[in-house]
């Protein structure tokens, strides 16, 4: 009440006279008493004790800065409020200072030791709004002090205060662009920051300062690309925008295959076929050209980045946010291989449901995309149809979309609805679609004549705009074939008489002067009745009558010679100096005389030469050279601060730099480490000697392993914390497996010689990696004391892990089955350290060092074991693979007595259906005990759930009495229990089934080592996860008849494991291909504990139920 | 990012201008002025203009006219989508959004523009952050603060913003739980002469109404989510279990909110609810044209067409139109020639007309622009897609909360052809097509 009060005496005060305006004047504001009053009233307010007071004086001085009032002469009595303890008057005050600082820098500084109090406040809220207005006050002499807050604050506990020192980031440089070197330091250590609040707003803040950096990024690349889905959205966009930059400087060109195809060796051949002189030259180019070609002939494999990048982001497609889904586009349009970019039409048409405003600017990228990539939207043409209620803008545009989508087959449909266009009572619409069917009939040679006669029939339309605009149209049309059309110039030569709008007038005079060998008696006429009117008409038909007579004088003078004699002199006299200039100048030319030079023997080369059909072309074409989705591209100009697309590279840069595992900030260190990757990729994946592609396509199952752990942090929202986790611990870890590694290095050496090809560069390397690592050791040590918070880029760490982990595996394999390996040196489960809540995610506390270690002591374990499972390989792996044939179980599926002496029976065979691997194979065994004999046994009249499929068994055409025969059929569930129904036919009776598959059948064994097994594991925590304490039954108390049971109960298949307590088993869903994890681990007197983590927690729960069953009874 | 907002009026006064970064003169605005005279419609001022040291981007809602001035590149959209965020959140605070209730709450704008944007860039834009910072206005609260001379300002940092669901602010009580979902879908289509169908698609959406004490874990399933084309959806919801599962699984904001929207393609075959028969003929010569219009109900399964509203934009030469309406009423406006007729509920056994006369101008000839026919309509409980949620669970909360679900159908942009006797050209008529169901 009280605002609104306060606001509207301000009104009517204003609304009287107009009084505020005077105040800017002081010496006017004298002598308004009332208006000085009214100050002084509010400065009286202001300077009260009471807060309700100041705010009510505050309300009204926001208030006048909202209707653009000058409100500067109250500065010195609001800034004493600063410190004011009311909350809203200190809010209110922050607004006026920022709005009026920058005009009184000299008082402004008064409020400066406010704010510098407020950046120590214990309150985060008020840490940040303190950096919030400080960095916001553009007063230079304070930019010392800003940086310093700026600083401090980008260090700060609380990631809400970080995220506010990102953002005073490029307030600061827009301020002092001196200050960059500093403001880039902080930068990159905010990039660092794994918190999703956090990185939106540094980005941003790397736009604006120095996106010429990409260099910063690489560390950091694969956790943006990881976090991208919980950022904001508005941090989505500049994050997109920013990677779709980043990805083009540093991956290769995934469609560089199709474009050698479609510009071919042509466009080079050519271009060295003129500078034949110089044969050395050429020759050395033909081999770069060559050595390129190879090059470009090499399979292209995506880098698994790439890969990770466009995964990323396309779920982002079914984001709210149409500026969220506009980025997703743009990027999947400059980076996706082509077959790809196809899945960005949906969204986009979606987004034409949306406001008109947004429709606008997706039209326009729309169109542009439309030009290059036609087949993405055709599925959608009937999406771009014109309703009557769109704005003219968007109905212009929908046009432009259509006419570029239009093709050989499809333009008889949108010439249809073109006709109903052009009955619309828009007119400047119904101009673009005349416009629009000119473009589709030169475009599309078959519909030329049909365009052409429909124009012709709009010549004869009632309106003048209509006829107008098709006579300019079908001009240009008639110039790419005139001999063929002399009636239809014939037609437009009558129209002389009636249609009144000049440029039609011209296009007409035009034509007409053109082509006059084809209208011979009928153009001369036409210029008679012109010379009549053209005192009367306007300049560009005064012009084209000029023309006219010109030509008609060169072509047949005898009849015209008078007539133009007359236009001349008329032209002579004109108002118009253009006029009047190519009157003399066409004299001369045309008119022998004594004086006229050697020109005029050219003149009719000059005036009849043969002219180029016009083409018709899309204001979008070559619009995609701008970031689709910019301002600039939308403008089709270059706006301010715009960052040019770059251009592919011709050779990927060296993809390493994105998996920096420490955070080093020297050079020299990190090109170590490069040589280091080098060396040990070829050292570690033995046996086949790895050329590019396969190291590529290796690491690409990395990459993906690492952003299902960075999805997998979406879905519970919980990732960050583990993340953090897992990455204290990391640096240890890898010491341990430094050891590790060391001691297998020696076994290799003693034992076994590595592949021949590469032992003696290995064993050199591992000497100095030997080194090396000790050194980095001492380098991680140092960095993590120093920094707490400091986060490194875990998921690329991670991820050059799997790969080292996957190799070790891989290598232990071998060394296993060579030598007896030697004894684990300590053993430990902690593996409830891992579990992890769902939603007490605090990401701005620092990682507390007590939690660090056990973790480490599981990580570190898991490699112990990992040495164990070397031993224990060999027996533990057989359990697994044997398929367990004999536990089948049977159901029925027809009883005899109801299938009247057919019964049928079906087991899950758990083979693989080779048809379609995402059905689950069901053998039937069908049985005839009746008397007579069963002929075309077949199922009918399937009835499923949606999303569920069945693949039938082959038709029994006789099964005899007292046979059996077998069948088999696939169906694919869906991964749900649902039923199976159908009809079971046989020649003369129908019976209804039905199949219901146990859960446990509803997946397939996958084999997992024990590492990858804890590693799924640990991504399926939380919701996924599922822990059920039990007691085994009396005769399962072993390992062996665990295995047996679970393994009956569900489809899965022993996963090696150090422990004979635990065992464990993995699989995969049949149809979706998720895991399900199953962990038995038995303790004392038969009690057990079983851990199912599945994705879907559907299966998982009926799992656990399954499987409790089988272990209990 | 965003360097300045002016709120323009319909009658182009700036009644509201705010800065994040230096002041920039409201002569700005005159660039946005000229391109608002040259557009004939309100609408058709472009998005975006670029003047010699700035760019405007605006949006039009509510007659008032959001103009943002941009400095350099920025992704247009995202000006535009947060403008619309902008007018999302007056209308949520305030109820409307109009320039009067812009006035009336200018403190409480400022604030809110204040915490939406920092340096230009968008800061807290869910509505669930913005109202622990600042309460909305109520008359309690403003009598309240009038009395205790306490603040509408929040002085403690939004949870949300720090916790793993932004979108959602912890400590939500209430007395009665309560969760309603509403499914509104809407038809677009356009139809020929002849009553078939050009295109029809049908775009639905969710909102949803959550009144839920604590942390409320929802899953939301389908009876048959397949029919979903293309969806989007709030934040809220976890993309990879709809991907796997087809379940929508959230942690719902609190109070209201726009759960998905959806699309159903051409593909499914879209059953058009009502048709519409009609004879519009001008002769040659004559003064007089004559209007045949008459509604039917098709395929609603028993339910009624309500709220029926037909508009058509008549052809520049008619004068007058006499009509006869066999029920609800009509007017024609002369001036913009447009015609709307009232038609309220169909009846099925007496199916509504409007017969009559057009007078037209004398001596002109025969116009050959086609009348344009609009058709608003709503149908109450039924989803034209036929799309059924199955079921609402919850978990993470001890409670049961009360469950309802609405279904609506509207009309969205409804199109036709129609052959003019007499003439042999054809005409296009527009229509709305709106059905609710329950």
């Amino acid at each position: 009440m009280s605002a609104s009060s306060a606001f509207n005496d301000e009104k009517g005060g204003s609304s009287s006279v107009g009084e505020p305006e005077y105040g800017h004047d002081p010496a006017s504001g004298g002598i308004f008493s009332s208006d000085y009053k009214r100050h002084d009233d509010l400065k009286e307010m202001l300077d009260s004790n009471k807060d309700s007071l100041k705010l009510e004086a505050m309300k009204r001085i926001v208030a006048m800065i909202a209707r653009g009032k000058n409100a500067s002469d109250l500065f010195p009595a609001v800034v004493k409020n600063v410190a004011c303890k009311n909350i809203e008057v200190k809010k209110l005050v922050y607004v006026y200072l920022v709005r009026y600082a920058e005009e009184q820098q000299d008082l402004a500084l008064l409020s400066i030791s406010t704010f510098q109090r407020g950046l120590k406040d214990p309150n985060q809220l008020i840490r940040a709004s303190a950096l919030r207005v400080l960095s916001s006050i553009r007063v230079t002499i304070i930019v010392p002090i800003m940086m310093l807050a700026i600083k401090e604050a980008a260090s700060d506990m609380s990631p809400y205060v970080r995220k506010t020192a990102a953002h005073a980031i490029p307030k600061l440089y827009s301020l002092d662009p001196e200050q960059k070197d500093q403001l880039i330091e902080v930068i990159e250590k905010l990039l660092a920051d794994k918190t999703t609040l956090v990185a939106g707003s540094v980005v941003m803040a790397f736009e604006e300062v120095c996106p010429e950096r990409i260099d910063l990024i690489h560390k950091n690349y694969r956790k943006l690309c990881n976090l991208l889905i919980d950022v904001e959205e508005w941090g989505q966009v500049v994050i997109i925008n920013m990677l779709t930059r980043y990805a083009r400087t540093q991956f290769l060109n995934p469609n560089i295959n199709e474009s050698l195809l479609e510009e071919g060796g042509g466009g080079e051949k050519t271009f060295y076929g003129s500078d034949e002189d110089e044969d050395e030259d050429e020759e050395e180019k033909e081999k770069k050209a060559e050595v390129a070609a190879m090059a470009k002939r090499k399979p292209y494999v995506m880098d698994p980045d790439h890969r990770l990048l466009l995964r990323n982001t396309k779920p982002l497609l079914q984001s709210r946010n149409a500026a969220v889904v506009m980025a997703v586009a743009q990027l999947y349009f400059h980076l996706a291989p082509k077959a790809e970019v196809g899945v960005i039409a949906k969204a986009l048409v979606r987004l034409l449901r949306s406001h008109s405003e947004v429709q606008y600017v997706v039209l326009q990228n729309v169109a542009t995309m439309t030009i290059k990539r036609r087949g993405m939207f055709e599925p959608y043409l009937k999406s771009f149809y014109i309703r009557s209620t769109d704005p003219t803008q968007i109905k212009v545009l929908k046009l432009e979309v259509l006419t570029n989508l239009a093709n050989e087959t499809n333009i008889s449909t949108i010439l249809r609805e073109f006709q109903t266009y052009i009955k619309s009572m828009d007119k400047d619409f119904v101009a673009a679609t005349i416009q629009a069917i000119g473009r589709c009939a030169t475009n599309i040679g078959e519909v030329r004549d049909t365009c052409l006669n429909g124009l012709v029939q709009l010549l004869s339309n009632r309106d003048e705009l209509v006829v107008a605009e098709s006579v300019v149209v079908i001009k240009k049309l008639l110039q790419m074939q005139p001999e063929k059309h002399s009636d239809i110039i014939k037609h437009m030569a009558k129209l002389t008489d009636n249609i009144q709008v000049p440029m039609a007038r011209a296009s007409i005079l035009w034509l007409i002067g053109e082509y006059c060998e084809h209208v011979p008696k009928i153009a001369p006429d036409v210029l008679r009745k012109m010379a009549k009117s053209f005192t009367n008409e306007e300049d560009i038909v005064k012009l084209q009558i000029i023309n006219l007579a010109a030509k008609l004088y060169l072509t047949n003078s005898k009849q015209t010679k008078l007539l133009t004699q007359y236009v001349l002199n008329l032209a002579k006299y004109d108002q118009n100096y253009d006029i009047r200039d190519r009157a003399r100048f066409i004299r001369q030319l045309i008119v022998p005389t004594e004086k006229s030079g050697a020109l005029s023997k050219y003149a009719k080369k000059l005036f009849l030469a043969l002219k180029p059909a016009p083409v018709l072309e899309s204001p979008f074409k070559d619009r995609d050279h701008f970031q689709l989705g910019s301002l600039s591209h939308l403008l089709n100009a270059k706006a301010g601060g715009y960052q040019e697309l770059p251009d592919w590279p011709e050779a990927a840069p060296d993809p390493s730099v994105r998996n920096v595992e420490v955070p080093e900030w020297t050079k020299c260190s990190s090109r170590e480490k490069r040589k280091e990757k080098k060396v040990e990729k070829p050292f570690y994946s033995d046996s086949e000697g790895e050329s590019g592609p396969t190291e590529s396509a290796d690491s690409e199952s990395d990459s993906a392993s690492g952003s299902e752990s960075g999805s997998g942090s979406e879905e519970s929202g919980s990732g960050s914390e583990s993340e953090e986790s897992e990455e204290g611990s990391e640096s240890e870890e890898e010491e341990e497996e430094e050891e590790e590694k060391d001691k297998k290095k020696k076994k290799k050496e003693l034992k076994k010689p590595v592949p021949e090809t590469e032992s003696e560069q290995s064993s050199e390397e591992e000497d100095r990696k030997i080194k090396r690592k000790s050194k980095q050791r001492k380098s991680d040590s140092e960095s993590e004391s120093d920094e707490d918070e400091e986060s490194e880029s875990e998921s690329s760490q991670s991820e050059s892990e799997d790969s080292e982990s996957e190799i070790e595996v891989k290598k232990k394999k071998k060394t296993a089955e060579m030598k007896p390996p030697s004894k684990p040196v300590k053993k430990e489960t902690k593996k409830e350290k891992k579990e992890m809540s769902l939603l007490d995610l605090d990401d701005f506390e620092p990682a507390p060092s007590p939690q660090v270690t056990p973790v480490n002591t599981f990580l570190s374990n898991s490699l112990v074991t990992d040495l164990e499972g070397l031993s224990l390989s060999d027996s533990v792996l057989s359990p697994a693979t044997i398929a367990p044939s004999s536990v089948l179980k049977n159901y029925e599926l027809l009883h005899r007595i109801t299938g009247e002496g057919l019964s049928v029976e079906y087991c899950f065979s758990r083979q693989p259906f080779s048809p379609d691997a995402n059905m689950v194979a069901v053998q039937m065994q069908f049985t005839n005990s009746a008397t007579s004999d069963t002929k075309n046994l077949h199922m009918e009249d399937v009835k499923l759930q949606s999303g569920m499929r069945v693949k039938e068994f082959p038709e029994i055409e006789l099964l005899s009495a007292g046979e059996t025969a077998m069948a088999v059929m696939g169906i694919d569930f869906c991964d749900s229990t649902q039923a199976a129904n159908f009809q079971l036919c046989t020649h003369t009776r129908k019976f209804f089934v039905s199949i219901q598959p146990p859960v446990g059948e509803l997946m397939r064994p996958i084999f997992l080592t024990e590492n990858e097994f804890k590693k799924e594991q640990g991504q399926l925590m939380g919701m996924n996860e599922i822990t059920e304490k039990l007691t085994l039954d009396a005769k399962c108390r072993n390992e062996h008849a665990i295995v047996q049971r679970v393994t009956t109960a569900a489809n899965l298949s022993r996963v090696p494991c150090g422990s004979d307590k635990e065992c464990r088993f993995a699989g995969r869903t049949v149809t979706s291909s998720s895991l399900v994890l199953v962990t038995v681990a038995t303790k004392e007197e038969g009690a057990a504990q079983l851990t199912v983590n599945c994705e879907k927690m559907v299966i998982g729960t009926m799992l656990v139920k399954d499987i409790l069953l089988a272990l209990t009874q | 990012m965003i360097h300045s907002l002016f709120l323009v009026n319909a009658s182009g006064d700036i009644f509201l201008e705010k800065h994040w970064k230096s002041v920039v003169s409201r002569s700005v605005c005159d660039y946005f002025f000229e391109a608002q005279e040259r557009a004939t419609e309100p609408e058709n001022v472009p998005p975006v203009i670029p003047t010699p040291h700035h760019y405007l981007i605006s949006v039009l809602r509510h007659r008032i006219y959001f103009v943002a001035v941009i400095q350099s590149e920025v992704p247009p959209l995202f000006v535009i989508e947060f403008l619309h965020r902008v007018v999302d959140t007056f209308q949520d605070y305030f109820g409307v959004c109009t320039e009067a209730a812009i006035k009336d709450n200018v403190v409480v704008v400022y604030e809110l523009l204040e915490e939406m944007l920092d340096n230009g860039f968008p800061l807290a834009t869910e509505s669930n952050i913005l109202k622990e910072l600042i309460k909305p206005p109520t008359i309690l609260r403003t009598m309240v603060n009038t009395i205790t001379g306490s603040t509408n300002v929040g002085e403690q940092l939004p949870t949300g913003q720090l916790s793993v669901v932004p979108w959602r602010r912890t400590g939500v009580k209430y007395t009665n739980n309560e969760a309603y979902f509403d499914v509104v879908e809407e038809i677009d289509a356009i139809i020929d002469k002849s009553g078939s169908t050009i295109t029809a698609e049908i775009q639905g959406v969710i909102d949803a109404c959550v009144k839920l004490t604590g942390m409320p874990d929802l899953t939301l399933s389908f009876m048959n989510p397949r029919l979903l084309d293309d969806v989007s959806f709030h934040p809220c919801v976890r993309f990879k279990r709809w991907e796997a599962e087809r379940i929508l699984s959230f942690i719902p904001p609190d109070g209201n909110f726009r759960l998905l929207s959806y699309h159903v393609s051409s593909q499914n075959l879209v059953a058009i609810p009502v048709y519409v028969k009609h004879n519009i003929t001008f002769r040659e010569g004559s003064s007089q044209g004559r209007f045949d219009l008459t509604l039917g109900p098709k395929q609603t399964m028993g339910k009624a067409v309500e709220s029926v509203l037909v508009s058509s934009q008549l052809p520049r030469g008619v004068l007058n139109a006499n009509l006869n309406p066999s029920q609800g009423t009509y007017t024609f406006d002369p001036v913009t020639k447009l015609l709307s007729w009232d038609v309220g509920k169909i009846n099925p056994q007496k199916l509504p007309s409007l017969k009559g006369t057009m007078s037209l101008q004398a001596g002109a000839s025969k116009p050959d622009e086609n009348p344009t026919i609009n058709i608003q309509f709503k149908i109450q409980q039924m989803a034209i897609s036929g799309l059924k949620v199955n079921r609402l669970d919850m978990y993470g909360e001890k409670y049961k909360p009360f469950k309802g679900i609405k279904y609506m159908t509207k009309a969205g942009k409804f199109q036709r052809c129609v052959w003019i006797a007499g003439s042999d050209r054809y005409y296009t008529n527009r229509a709305s097509l709106i059905i609710v169901t329950s």
